[in-house]
């Protein structure tokens, strides 16, 4: 049976062992006078059951699909001619893929050797038998322990504290994958990133002013040494962010205050689901936006008034993402405003300030480290942004200040390196992942800093 | 007979999370008459001129059909139970009522003879002139001295910084504050105790030298020797301001105030000196209610 076939067995299995396990307690129950009687409702003794049924077999389930595919290799490998056996990893895997081309078919029979038949045959057989193992391994398991949380169903049974215990563990274990996921990724980038370390040295890749990641592939090439500075796309980065914040920070506060504190609730009502609108646009819309519609009339009305702009620049991608940010700072803004209890309104209204004066001087600098924690996740955001800077912003990497110049960023650069045909040891690839580790570390320190300054502020109305 | 809509309260609750007593005797609708209320609501030297008022929010009446003169440097007691409109119609008198939405005010309002709801009444004189102590302590997260020298800097009224400190000082002061504060004068107004936070907010009010200071339960977060403390400046500030008081609690009203005027379910039932009230009330209801039958 296939393994997913199997998963559903095991949920249908448990769902029985579920039904059984309520009926059971409450037809011990009946006989003393009803299920008050019972030490736990007969909810949680069927749950308890379905539980014992279910959560043991998916373990081994899981157990034997993540490794039944290395043990199977390891045997076909170990079981061919001494002259076949592989000298290396490589042609290990080499040497398995073809086996198991020929065993799905997909490779004709007549290209192979005598023992690759062979060894196909057997795998074909291993596969088989595993195959049967598992479901009857899984199915008996299951079954098993679903009677035996049948049998233990007993009035005095203390099935809830059981379930809920039970139930703990499934809970951690879900906030676990993601902490889990994440620590894997930060793990991945990190050994990539040594790897890069190793091709490249630091000083060149942090202080380095070029950028010019083309190298040759093999020595007789003719090609650029490549050059691996970070600065040109850091500044770039920083360039189109800036911009972006320019237009966000100023119009997305103004219109926070706006619609909490003058709005009323039609407008507000109307006005705010629109804004946050922009936050739906998928940012592949706001790219072509940016680069077929305002990168031109940039250049353009540069050109008008005599200077020279390029045709895909730093401006054209930053205000537009500026505006995709603004629903961000505004509604994060917003929040942080609404908090301000309503009392000190009330305090500076009462002492004859007007709206704004309020505003000025006292929602606002009770607001300021939330809006500030909110601004600083904007910059994050904008930082990490991809879509917009692809298709606006240019592959040049010059190191300029100029916003009507191209100008590249490290996303942009992630995108090029790795989409293609790209062979995985070589400093151009690697660099990718450099470069997604800095990233990576700027915006984290960000979002730390951000958090940090969000919760000072939460304290600060307790 | 339960004319306390959902709609006043949830507006209302915002303002004065009072806590609701049960109800153990539903009076009769029928002894109260709109618009009678008995005993002398009304006085020769007003500083308030109230005639008809009725408050809305939406649909629901808040306030129905009530005439009352405010006197010059009087201290006036408004008690009442829970939801019976006091609140809102003490913010009335300074139209802190704008900023809800929902909520109409008609009839006539006057200060010194002036309509407050004038379409061309400026707000913020009016409320330079009527200052406000609310409920819960609203310090803003500043200094001590920035939280006094708030108003007298909207309103321009210092030219120097000497002449601020002067203000500041006094202010702090009348409220019984500058002894505690002087030598922390920029300290945050948030870390002080809750009696503490209390003046510095009466003292915020009289920097800006209004003429009466409406109080909305103003010891009802204060713990009872805070609350001596803030009665006795009450007092004290009797002789110079005119004062509107509401308050959950008899005792403060009889010790305080010269007048108390008794509201229910948004009626002004009785208006009497003080210890009349307490003594010997006109009607009935008052009666019921100061010695406890609900409320």
């Amino acid at each position: 049976m296939q393994p997913a076939n199997l998963l559903l067995l095991t949920i249908v299995l448990s769902m029985v062992a579920y039904g059984l396990g309520y009926a059971r307690s409450r037809s011990l129950a009946m006989p003393m006078g009803g299920i008050r009687y019972l030490k736990s409702l007969p909810f949680y003794y069927g749950a308890r059951a379905a539980l014992w049924c279910g959560i043991p077999a998916l373990i081994v389930l899981g157990l034997w699909a993540a490794f039944q595919g290395k043990v199977i290799q390891t045997l076909v490998i170990s079981s061919l001619p001494q002259e076949m056996l592989p000298a290396s990893e490589g042609r290990a895997s080499l040497l398995l893929s073809k086996i198991s081309n020929v065993a799905n078919g997909s490779l004709p029979p007549g290209f192979a050797e005598a023992p690759i038949l062979e060894a196909a045959e057997r795998l074909k057989a291993l596969r088989e038998q595993s195959r049967l193992f598992m479901s009857v391994l899984v199915v008996s398991v299951s079954v098993l322990a679903g009677f035996l949380g049948w049998i233990r169903v007993r009035p005095a049974a203390n099935a809830r504290t059981q379930v809920e215990a039970i139930l703990k563990w499934l809970f951690f274990a879900c906030a676990a994958l993601a902490i889990l996921t994440t620590v894997g990724i930060i793990f991945s980038v990190a050994l990539e990133t040594f790897r890069f370390f190793q091709l490249i040295p630091f000083t060149e890749f942090f202080f380095g002013s070029q950028w010019s990641p083309q190298t040759a592939l093999r020595a007789d090439q003719v090609a650029a040494q490549g050059a691996f500075g970070m600065i040109p796309l850091f500044t770039g980065t920083l360039l189109i962010s800036a911009i972006a914040m320019l237009v966000a920070v100023p119009v997305g506060l103004l219109s926070a205050i706006y619609l909490s504190e003058y709005a009323n609730k039609k407008v507000r009502s109307v006005v705010k689901p629109l804004l946050e609108m922009l936050a739906g646009i998928p940012t592949v819309v706001y790219g072509f936006f940016a680069a077929l519609t305002v990168a031109p009339f940039i250049s353009d009305f540069a050109a008008s008034m005599g200077i020279d702009a390029s045709s895909q620049s730093a401006l054209a991608a930053g205000g537009v993402m500026g505006i995709m940010i603004i629903p961000f700072v505004s509604s994060l803004s917003d929040d942080v405003i609404n908090a301000v209890p309503q009392t000190m309104r009330d305090g500076s209204l009462a002492l004859g300030a007007t709206q704004s004066e309020t505003m000025k001087k006292v929602i606002f600098p009770a607001a300021l480290p939330g809006i500030m924690g909110g601004v600083l996740l904007a910059v994050s955001r904008a930082i990490g942004e991809t879509m917009i800077v692809v298709m606006a912003a240019g592959l040049a990497a010059n190191l300029t200040a100029n916003p009507l110049e191209t100008v590249t960023t490290v996303t942009v650069q992630i995108v090029t390196l790795l989409t293609g045909d790209q062979e995985f040891d070589s400093a151009k690839t690697l660099a990718a992942f450099a470069l997604g580790a800095m990233l990576f570390l700027a915006t984290l320190l960000l979002n730390v800093v951000a958090l940090k300054i969000v919760r000072k502020y939460r304290e600060q109305y307790d | 007979m339960n004319t306390i809509n959902p709609a006043v309260t949830s507006e209302a609750d915002q303002y004065q999370a009072e806590p609701v007593a049960p109800v153990r005797e539903q009076p009769e609708e029928t002894i109260i008459e709109e618009g009678k209320t008995v005993g002398r609501p009304f006085a020769d030297n007003a500083k308030f001129k109230l005639r008809d008022v009725n408050v809305s929010y939406g649909d629901t009446r808040a306030i129905k059909n009530i005439s009352l003169d405010v006197a010059k440097n009087e201290v006036i007691a408004f008690i009442g139970p829970s939801g019976c409109g006091k609140s809102t119609f003490l913010r009335c008198l300074n139209r802190m009522n704008d900023s809800i939405e929902i909520c109409k005010v008609t009839g006539s309002l006057q200060l010194d003879d002036q309509d407050i709801y004038d379409r061309r009444r400026d707000v913020v004189e009016l409320r330079a002139r009527v200052g406000m102590v609310f409920q819960k302590p609203n310090p803003f997260p500043k200094s001590i001295y920035d939280n006094v020298a708030y108003g007298p800097r909207i309103h321009g009224l210092a030219n120097r910084k000497s002449d601020l400190d002067e203000i500041v000082e006094n202010s702090l002061r009348k409220a019984g504050l500058w002894g505690e504060v002087k030598d922390r004068l920029d300290a945050t107004a948030t870390g002080m105790s809750g009696g503490q936070q209390q003046r510095l907010c009466i003292a915020r009010a009289i920097a800006v030298s209004p003429e009466v200071i409406l109080m909305d339960e103003p010891c009802s977060a204060l713990d009872p020797i805070a609350t001596a403390r803030v009665e006795e400046l009450m007092a004290e500030m009797s002789e110079s301001y005119t004062i509107v008081i509401v308050t959950h609690s008899m005792q403060q009203a009889a010790r305080v105030s010269n007048r108390t005027a008794y509201f229910h379910l948004g009626h002004l039932v009785e208006v009497n000196e003080t210890n009349k009230v307490f003594t010997s009330p006109e009607h009935e209801l008052t009666e019921s209610y100061i010695t406890g039958r609900f409320g």
